[in-house]
Order: structure tokens, then sequence, then C-alpha cells
């Protein structure tokens, strides 16, 4: 998913092709058009979708750095249905920082990180910040 | 016995009585009887019985007179009647107003004048002169019972809401006008020129998209009309003048002696076309358009001009090129503007807002009071020959008094004019009336 | 994921009226945001939930199936319901005012109206008294916003950027509302536009000496009066309508003179660059402003103009659901 969960994938597919030598594909989404929330919060910048293969019955994981309410892998999947039916879909993100507002449970996750809503957490990733971290910090609004 | 009825007496207190017509400026007390002006001085004893109306802080001066006024009756009763048009005059401080014919029926013969004069004595606030039209039915073609109009009270002709197009029938209303001792009253517009058009030519039209009047438009048969009041000896009076250019006309033609008079509205003095841009803020033009652009309050003929234009009216007035003041007073009911622009109707309804608009030109020192005041009473009166616009002893005791410095906020809504339609609405004016009084009766005070 | 692009140059209109209303960064998004929609105009379904329970009225008072089909088509792909209301459908030829057909349609709860009048200013009027979202699909000779953008879409797909390119617009200036709009969209890109055209079909003050006032939008518009001169090393051509009303108006003794001084052929074609981009707002007087031949021609990107239209209003509408309530001008 833009956008970092993009090269997460990825380093994911890489390291998978470094062990096994098999490819697994990867695809972008935009979740821009499938949101619940586009009166509150505006419309966005859109970015591009490519989904390069055809995902009917095929098992389709779906990656992303933060996994925090839930609504945007619930959009996410409404997209994807969109594209075909895929026979399994799993979620794998970097950073779980729990306040789940949907019955959504990631099969795979890099480490649980709870927090206080008052508080972000930023992923920064070597291809699209120029490191590698992961950074709470207090939310200045608040 | 017959008991015999004082007439009643009535001082005006305190006031700076301003006269233009007798050079008169000064802190004064003005003593009415009756329906006259019997004494301007220092009253140091007061008789018993008379009224009195403290003016102190205010002007007091002759009641205005407004040449250039659409009543609308008969025929077109939903945007204004002759009740609560001469209402709204006197609100503005308008003692005589001068009803243009292009009612319907337009008043081309006798039985229709006198139903406006007959109307207008009965219910009217103010005095009401009629105007009687150029041409039957003011189509352009043949001229008007134009004697018959005289004699039942016409103090002049004209076909306003459009032009004399023809320049033939132009110089035989001329010619026949002169007979009479009486104008034509033109409202210059060359239509091959302005057709289609609804606002000024320029830029704010073309980034509008819509088509606007060139100055040429106007400048075109005003220089026509100059020639052909010269050809005839007649008198032309040019209605609501609104262009740098027809200003020099002018300037050059009564240099030469031709006789030609001219009038300004009070919105041609003092607005732009940029307010069909939707705001009144020294704006940039060149600003994008918001939802408040096309705005219809602001649409009328002739167009609001461009900063240019409009800068040099005040000195035109001040110099005497442009002879008085006249409202162009033209009411439209809600429907009639609440529309695309290029469907409105043209017209701004000016009585009540005259006065605080006319000051503003006062406020920033282009004209000084005194002859600001001329242009609406000794000016109009000379023109019209009447004893009129004066506080001369013996004369009829037609008098407005205003605060120059009061500022009030413009709620069209609450106007007493039906026509609710100008573009200052929602903005600030300073300069008020405060009571006017018509032959010492008190016809408007504001609350 | 979301909260990241809250902060992420969110932008919302109230309504679509005008190009001179948009920033270039404005314009870069919605021209970003076409790009992805695009996307979605080549998926096999071709159909995302984003404007599901919107309302959108398309009302044409002026005849145009391709732009009206062109908006049914975005709203319907972006899963909103579309109702249309043409001038012979709506009660206008009853003589019902503007202002009563459109309280009907408030009625109808509509969140965005896409309109297409005769008259100028006649969108502005519904922004001004109705509560929904209002896109001009062309009023007058005002503005067609839309399709400007249109055409910035297909420039800079086709070009790769827009700044510098020398733009070329032949034709009848004085009433194309797509000349106009592009004037504004074409300078805030930074893109290099001259003008030809016969002198009276050019509004007075580009021609008077108006445009060297200080702060003027289109200072930078070169008039050329030669076509050869206007054409030489352009990177688009675009070539205006010319309607025959204009002949009979005065503004011009013939079409048939009009196509010898202005008429677009492929001899006049190779005077602009190799690849320049051939455009026209549609629909095309073939014989007058341009040859046939041309027309269908490979330089021709006429039907591209027609692909990007939809995706271009997806875009808008998908921005205009969003928006705010408040008009993004406050009245002075």
């Amino acid at each position: 998913m833009h956008s970092r969960g993009v090269p997460l994938a990825k380093r994911i597919s890489s390291i998978i092709h470094g062990f096994e030598s098999k490819t697994v594909d990867v695809g972008i989404l935009d979740i821009g058009l499938y949101r619940d929330d586009i009166s509150e919060k505006g419309s966005q910048r859109m970015r591009p979708t490519d989904i390069p293969v055809d995902i009917n019955s095929k098992r389709v994981v779906i990656v992303d750095d933060v996994l925090y309410t839930g609504r945007s892998i619930r959009a996410a999947m409404d997209a994807l249905n969109d594209f075909g039916r895929p026979g399994q879909i799993q979620l794998a993100v970097l950073v779980d920082r729990g306040h789940r507002e949907l019955p959504i449970r990631p099969d795979y996750v890099g480490k649980n990180v709870p927090t206080a809503k008052e508080e972000d957490v930023h992923v920064r990733l070597e291809e699209t910040d120029g490191l590698d971290e992961v950074v709470i910090e207090a939310n200045e609004e608040n | 016995m017959e008991s015999r009825v004082l007439p009643e007496s009535l001082v005006i207190r305190g006031g700076r009585v301003i006269d233009p017509s007798a050079n008169l400026d000064k802190v004064s007390d003005l003593f009415l009887i009756g329906d006259k002006i019997a004494e301007i001085g220092n009253l140091e004893h007061i008789p018993t019985g008379t009224k009195v109306f403290e003016a102190s802080g205010m002007v007091v001066c002759p009641g205005f007179i407004d040449i250039h006024c659409h009543l609308r009756e008969p025929g077109q009763e939903y945007k204004e009647t002759i009740a609560s048009g001469t209402k709204a005059a006197a609100a503005g401080g308008f003692t005589t107003v001068c009803a243009m014919p292009n009612t319907d029926p337009p008043i081309d013969n006798r039985s229709i004048l006198e139903f406006v004069t007959s109307k207008a004595r009965s219910e009217g606030s103010v005095r009401v002169l009629p105007i009687g039209c150029v041409t039957k039915r003011s189509e352009g073609r043949e001229l008007a019972e134009m004697a018959e109009l005289a004699d039942a009270g016409a103090i002049g002709f004209s076909d306003d809401g459009h032009p004399v197009w023809d320049a033939n029938i132009m110089r035989q209303a001329l010619s026949y006008g002169a007979g009479l001792g009486l104008p034509i009253i033109n409202h210059c517009e060359v239509p091959e020129l302005a057709q289609g058009a609804s606002m000024n030519e320029g830029w704010i039209a073309t980034r509008l998209g819509i088509r606007g009047m060139p100055n040429s438009a106007e400048e075109i048969m005003v220089a026509r009309d100059i020639s052909l009041a010269e050809l005839t000896g007649g008198h032309v009076h040019l209605a609501h003048v609104s262009t740098s250019g027809t200003l020099s006309l002018v300037k050059e033609a009564k240099r030469r002696g031709v006789k030609v008079t001219c009038e300004v509205t009070p919105h041609h003095l003092t607005l732009t076309d940029q307010l069909v841009m939707g705001s009144f803020e020294e704006e940039n033009a060149f600003d994008p358009l918001s939802s408040f652009a096309y705005d219809t309050s602001a649409k009328v003929n002739p167009p609001l001009r461009s900063k240019e234009d409009v800068s040099v009216m005040a000195e035109g007035l001040s110099d005497g090129t442009i002879d008085f003041i006249a409202t162009d007073h033209a009411p439209h009911s809600a429907i009639d503007k609440m529309c695309t622009f290029q469907e409105a109707a043209f017209g701004i309804s000016v009585l009540e807002t005259a006065l605080g608009s006319v000051l503003t030109l006062v406020h920033n020192g282009l004209i000084t009071l005194p002859k600001l005041i001329s242009k609406l009473t000794t000016e109009p009166a000379s023109f019209l020959n009447s004893n009129l616009g004066t506080l001369q002893v013996g004369k009829p005791a037609d008098i407005t008094i205003f605060d120059p410095n009061r500022e009030w906020y413009v709620d069209s809504s609450k106007f007493l004019s039906k026509g609710k339609n100008t573009p200052l609405n929602g903005q600030y004016l300073k300069g008020k009336v405060k009571a006017t009084f018509l032959g010492g009766q008190k016809v408007y005070e504001d609350s | 994921m979301i909260e990241e692009m809250r902060n992420n140059d969110g932008v919302s209109f109230k309504h679509v009226l005008d190009i001179d209303s948009f920033t270039r960064s404005d314009i870069e998004l919605v021209l970003e945001n076409t790009s992805a929609m695009e996307e979605v105009l080549n998926r096999n379904i071709k159909k995302v939930p984003a404007l599901r329970g919107k309302t959108i009225v398309t009302l044409f008072y002026e005849p145009s199936t391709r732009t009206r089909v062109s908006f049914e088509q975005a709203g319907k792909i972006l899963s909103a319901d579309v109702i249309n209301v043409t001038d012979s459908t709506s009660s206008s030829s009853k003589g019902e005012s503007l202002y009563n057909t459109v309280l009907t349609i408030q009625a109808m709860k509509a969140d965005i109206i896409v309109i297409r009048h005769h008259h100028s200013g006649a969108p502005h009027f519904l922004a001004r008294n109705l509560k929904s979202h209002v896109i001009n699909a062309g009023d007058g000779v005002h503005a067609h916003p839309t399709q400007s953008l249109l055409d910035l879409y297909t420039i800079k797909k086709r070009l790769g950027s827009i700044d510098g390119k020398k733009v070329t617009i032949i034709g009848d200036l004085l009433y194309s509302r797509v000349a106009r709009s592009n004037l504004w969209g074409l300078t805030k890109m930074g893109a290099r536009v001259v003008l030809c055209g016969p002198q009276t079909l050019i509004p007075n003050d580009f021609l008077n000496g108006h445009r060297k006032q200080e702060g003027h939008p289109f200072a930078s518009v070169e008039i050329e009066s030669s076509v050869e001169k206007a054409l030489d090393g352009a990177d688009v051509v675009m070539a205006l309508r010319l309607q025959r009303e204009r002949q009979q108006a005065g503004h011009l003794p013939s079409l048939r003179e009009y196509s010898q001084s202005y008429g677009i052929n492929s001899q006049r074609l190779k005077l602009a660059n190799k690849d320049a981009l051939l455009m026209h707002p549609g629909p095309m007087n073939e014989g007058v402003e341009i040859e046939p031949d041309v027309a269908h021609g490979n330089q021709s990107v006429i039907e591209d103009q027609v692909t990007g239209g939809v995706a271009v209003r997806m875009s808008l509408l998908y921005t205009l659901a969003a928006g705010s309530d408040n008009e993004i001008l406050p009245r002075p």
C-alpha cells in the first residue's frame, strides 16, 4: 500500500527470492477512491495503482508500515476485490500500534508497539526517507 | 362667525443653513409660516404656538430636486408606485421629482399625464412634475403631441429607456420643443454599438465574458445631439452622462454657446465597473472571480464605467460642465434581478442613498458642500425655470435637513422604495437625511 | 497511513467556476489525480465507491452530447447517482426561470451540479444561491475550466511538461470560452502563449495597451498577426472553432477568407515543431479553421482530448465531493 508499504513489500519479495529463488509479484495499491472518510479529511493527492498480475484465486498479502484503526486495510480489501477474487488475503505490517476500530488482525507483525492515541508513529525507510527507523512522537496538535 | 384658521408656523432651529441661490452658509434659524418661508435669522423670540424642530449640528437647505426618476406607475406597479416612490424620495431629501414617461402605457398624451399628476396629488408624498414622451408611444417614429403635454404640465420631453434613434426626428423634436421653450432629454446610446451589451466595455467585461458598451456608444450620440441643438437652437439635455469623452464634448459645446445641459447620477460619480465583479473593496481587477461575481445589482444603463471615467466626473460637476445631479432612480422587483447578468433588468434604486453617495465627494475634498447642494437644488430649479430650490423669503417651504457626518449601514430591505436593487446594499455611507419638509409640512423624519 | 496523508497537501474546493482561482499547485494536483483516474479507466471493473451516495445533477442548457456524457461517465464510475437535465427536459422552455429550475434541483439534494449555460455567470448565480457544489461545464463566452484542464493534461502527458512550451492559439478568441480558460491555465503553468487571429476577434483590451498594467495576468501573452510567425516553432497548436454567426455579426467578411488567412492545413502545420501537438476543443468545422487531413493526421491529439476528459472530470468530482462547505475565496 502507498506509500511506505511499497518498499517494504519489495524488500520482502526480494528476501523471499533470496531464500526460495521464487518470484513473488509486487503490486501497488492507492486506496484514495475507497476511503470511508472523504468528506471529513478532504481529498488527497492520488498515486497510481498498479496490479501487474491476475489475482484471481491467488494468495495476496497486503503490506503496510503501520496498522492502526484498520480502516485503510478495509479500503484495501475493497480495492482488491475490484481487481478479482483472491483465494486468500493476508496482512503483513511492520508495526502494530493497537487501537483497532474494525475487526481486522494482521497475519504477520514486525513489532507490537502499544501507543497512546495522542502519539504518532512514524516509520522511515531508506528508500523513501534516507534511513531506517521507527519513531514515536507526541502528537503536536493535542 | 367664521373662525379664522391661523396658518401653522414652524421654526427650524440652529442648523447650518446653506442656500446657494442666496450665497448663504451660516448657522441660523429658519422660520416658516404656512407653506412659505417667512424669515431666516437668529430668532430671539419665538411666537407661541410655533412648533420647533431642533436642527443643531445639521445642514438645512432647500429640498432636493430630482429631474430624472422612474416611478413605474401606471403599468409596473410591482416595481414601484407613485406612493412608494415618493415616500422614498422624501426619505432621500427630495421634495420634487420629475417622473420619466416610460411607463406602460407611456406618457404620450394628456390623459395619462393627468393620471400621474392626480395620483401624485392624492397619494404622493412629494411634488411630482411630469415629463412627456418625445414620440408617440416612445417608438421614435412620430412626434408626440408635445404642445398638449406641455399644456398639461410636462416640464420637458424624453423617450428615456432608449435614445431618440432617428436623427431627423431628434432634429424636429428639438425644434418643436424650442417653440414650446422646453428641452428634449435624451438617453444617448447608439444601439448598433450597444446591442446585446450589459456593462462597460473593458477588461472587466472581457474577463467576465460579458459584451460591453464602449464609451463611443454614448459619445457619438452626444456629438450628434449637440450638433442638432446648434442647428435648431433647441435645448438638448443629456441624461445620465458617464464618460470623460462626453464631458469634453459638452464643455466645448457650452463654450460655443450651444444650448446643451447635462446631469450625472450618484452612481456614475462614485462607482466603477469593478463592482460587477462582486466586491466593493478597491479590489484588484486581476483577482480570481468569486461566486459573487456577475452582481446584477450593479447592472445599469449607462453602465458603471472605468476608474478613469469616474475619476473625472466630480471635476466636471464642480467646474460646471455637468449642470446638476439627477438620480435616475430605477426600481425593480427581486424577480427582475434574480437571474443571470445578461437577463437582469438595468437599473439601480437610488433615491434613499443618493445623498450619502454624493457626499463622498465632499468628504474626499472633490467638491465643496455648498456647491454640491447647488447641484441638487439651485441648478435643477434653474433648469425647470421654477421658483423652487431656494430658501428665500416668500418661496415655498421645501426644506431638507440632513446630518452630513452620520454614518449609517445600507440595508435595502428597509428601503421605503419597492426597489431594493442597489450595489450599495451592505455598505456604509456617511450622510443621512434627518427630515424633509414639503410646503412647510413634514413628509419625512428619520427615526 | 491515512493520518499521514491528511497532512499532505489535501485540497478542498467548493466550486470549479474557472481556472483563475486555481494556483499552479492546485492545477498540478488535479493533473496528478487525473493520471490515477486514468488507471481506473483501464481496469476491467471500471467502478470505485468513492462517491457512493452522492448525487450529481447535470444541467445542460446548451446541447452538448460529448461533454455531458463525459461528466455522466465520470460520475458513474465513481459510483455517484447521476441525473441529467437537458434544456428540452427542463421547464425553461415553458419560461421557468433559471432560479426556479435550480430550486427544484436543490430539493433533490444534489451534492454537485454541473452546468452548461449560454449566459456568462450562470454557474456563479447557482453557486451563490445554492448549497451544492457547482462545476462550470461552459458558461457563455466566459470559461470552460474542465476543457482547459484536460487540454493541460493532454499536453503534459504527451510532451512531459508545460513550462516554456510555445502554445499557439489560433482563431476566435473573442467568443471562445475554452481559449479564455486556457489563457489562465497555460500562463499559470509557465507556457509561452501566442494568440493569432483576425483583429476583430481579439478583445480590444488585449490590443490597446491595457496589459501593460502592473500585475496583469496576461502581460506575457503575445499577439501575432501573421499566422506563419505564430506557428513557427510551436510545440502545441490549438485551433479554435469559428462559427458562421461571426460573419453575420459583422466581424468577418466570410468564412472563406478566414480559412485562407488562418486555417490550419498541413503546409502551415509544418512550420510548427516536428512533434507539435494539434489540438481542437471540438466540434470541428472541417474546412474552415482546420483541414480534414491534419484534423485526423498523426499530430492530432483530438482523440486524446476526449478520453482525457473523463479522467479529468473524475478527478474534479472527487476533489469537490471531498470539499469543505466553506468557499475557498471569502466574500470581502
